[in-house]
């Protein structure tokens, strides 16, 4: 039997940069670099893992996103997925979370699945709504914030640690996982893997594809509008002592004088 | 006044203070309805009435523990159409943001997670939020359907408004298809004494600095003479120093204590994501150019082995 698993990806601004809004209110690409979010090379890794203790097992990166966002599927693929799905469409611009689970799964409807693997949050809007959602949206069990994950004959088992409890899932495929960056170091792609992803096969859509209309998605079809965004002004110089024998004593001052202790 | 629903978030009876928090924000919006939810449902009845809940909405099922998450969202619906609010606020946890994320897509509805404020606005609840590593903070509401907001601990301060609070029994039909995600274990995290440290008022966290497991006792006894949570840096949870529950940082757990002292942690960009808005910031390092004194009220420029346990001292003497 085999095995279709789609992972979620997404293209964000890095964050050692100096991250903007652009007037739009949405963020802006230009001023920053992007990369494969890093909470999802954890879910790519954990999808490379679950395909090699499976035979017959196929990798599917999807992203939703800006041309740019293709570097994201590419360095997935040089990882050791199969192929990429790309959708891309000016009408997507400032597409918010609900949206973009429409689209998502949308395309992964359209794909075909038995398993759709995303990291726990992505690093930029960190809000980790999208692997619930798609779960509601596709109709299917949702198994997420997992640190470890197993796939075998049709059954996905995961530990999932939470703040009260650590517990263990199971579900039937199809289902949706999410895993968190405890669930191992994802792997860096080989030279070979970086020259075999070149000639993977990257499929584009648009959101006529998907039967999606623009007014669904977008700035304007948003569910949420952001009204302001403020640069945070940047803290006033705090004071700064060295110790040389009396820094604690100093500091307990200050967290006295402040009703600390 | 329009109706607010308000996802409780309890441990067997007892309310976790981010819901008396949200209590409070919600007032500013309408009149609160609690959704109570698994074993010890009711019991949570009298501190919800004490924080303002005009009512609070029932229901325990062995379908709540038995499955992930699915079922609440059930039981949220349940109550949002018996009482068509005007938002629905849960707090940030993982589960809030889960459980609020299936409500908004079935309810058609935007979603906001991770407030840090909310105020009522002409057309709808206005959300704060800080992003970006903290470094701006926006201003946003939901243009569609009824709003759904989670919102973070220590958003507010939790004010006592006594209300009726009258327990009525939800009633819910748990889907067959909310049953997919079965729960087969459930191990309980073992108390350290120590507050949560997303709710903590004061947290006290090690970074690399600390250089080994075995140093970690030192962070933690200053923790413990504050009364204030642990938490780490990643660089000395991927090394395995203290559990991962105790990160703070962008993959890890997000706080705001009233203060948050660091210690041995240089402040990489990782680590500002997830303390920056703390209220009080203070560091202690060896290493005077830290990124980490950009941030600090206060800080000393010291070994933490020499500072921090003189501190601990310190604050026992003062405590007498």
């Amino acid at each position: 039997m085999s095995l279709r698993i789609v992972v979620c990806v997404k293209y964000v601004p890095d964050a050692t940069g100096d991250r903007h809004f652009a007037e739009d209110l949405t963020v802006d690409r230009d001023d920053v670099d992007g990369l494969l979010s890093e909470l999802d090379e954890y879910a790519v890794e954990q999808a490379l893992q679950i395909k090699e203790a499976n035979d017959d097992a196929e990798i599917t990166v999807l992203t939703v996103g800006p041309e740019d966002a293709n570097d994201a599927i590419r360095k997935a693929l040089s990882m050791g997925a199969d192929k990429g799905v790309h959708v891309e469409d000016d009408d997507l611009h400032g597409t918010d979370a609900v949206g973009t689970s429409l689209v998502l799964a949308k395309a992964i409807e359209k794909t075909g699945y038995d398993l759709v693997v995303c990291g726990m949050a992505s690093t930029d809007g960190t809000m980790g709504v999208l692997p619930a959602m798609l779960a509601e949206r596709l109709g299917v069990p949702q198994v997420t914030l997992l640190s470890e994950v197993s796939v075998e004959d049709g059954t996905v088992k995961g530990r999932r640690d939470g703040d009260v409890a650590t517990e263990q899932l199971e579900a039937s495929l199809p289902a949706v996982v999410s895993v968190t960056d405890q669930s191992g170091e994802a792997r860096y792609p080989s030279f070979k893997g970086i020259m075999a992803a070149k000639k993977k096969p990257v499929e584009s859509l648009e959101l006529d594809d998907l039967d999606i209309d623009a007014d669904e998605v977008g700035l304007e079809g948003a569910w949420t509008k952001v009204e302001d965004a403020t640069e945070r002004p940047a803290r006033t110089a705090g004071t700064i002592v060295k110790d040389e024998g009396e820094g604690a004593k100093q500091l307990a001052e200050f967290l006295a004088g402040q009703k600390f202790i | 006044m329009a109706e607010v629903l308000v996802y409780v978030d309890h441990v067997d009876g007892a309310v976790r203070k981010p819901t008396l928090e949200l209590l409070t924000l919600a007032r500013r919006i309408g009149d609160p309805v609690a959704v109570s939810l698994g074993n010890g449902a009711a019991d949570t009845a009298a501190a919800l009435a004490e924080h303002g809940a005009v009512k609070v909405l029932t229901a325990d099922a062995p379908e709540f523990a038995d499955y992930l998450v699915a079922p609440k969202v059930d039981a949220l619906q349940a109550a949002y159409e018996a009482v068509s609010p005007a938002a629905v606020l849960l707090p940030s946890s993982a589960e809030g943001k889960e459980i609020g994320a299936r409500l908004a897509v079935r309810i058609g509805s935007g979603i906001i997670t991770d407030a840090v404020d909310l105020e009522a606005g002409d057309e709808g609840p206005v959300a704060t939020q800080s992003v970006f590593a903290a470094s701006y903070t926006t201003k946003s509401r939901v243009s569609k359907g009824t709003p759904v907001i989670t919102v973070k601990p220590n958003s507010a301060a939790p004010e006592a408004a006594p209300a009726a609070g009258t327990v009525e029994a939800l009633a819910v039909t748990v889907a067959d298809a909310s049953k997919g995600t079965k729960v087969v274990a459930r191990t309980p995290r073992e108390s350290t004494g120590r507050p949560d440290l997303t709710e903590a008022a004061i947290v006290v966290s090690g970074g690399r600095g600390v250089n080994g497991a075995e140093n970690f006792p030192v962070i933690e006894a200053l923790a413990d003479s504050l009364g204030a949570a642990v938490g780490a840096s990643r660089a000395a949870v991927d090394a395995g120093w203290y559990p991962h529950t105790n990160q703070v940082g962008q993959t890890g757990k997000s706080v705001s204590p009233q203060l948050y002292i660091a210690a041995g942690i240089s402040g990489a960009i990782q680590h500002r994501a997830g303390m920056q808005t703390s209220k009080t910031i203070v560091a202690i390092n060896k290493d005077e150019e830290a990124p980490i004194f950009d941030l600090v009220d206060y800080g000393v420029v010291g070994d933490l082995f020499d500072v921090v346990p003189a501190l601990t001292d310190e604050v026992k003497a003062r405590k007498g």
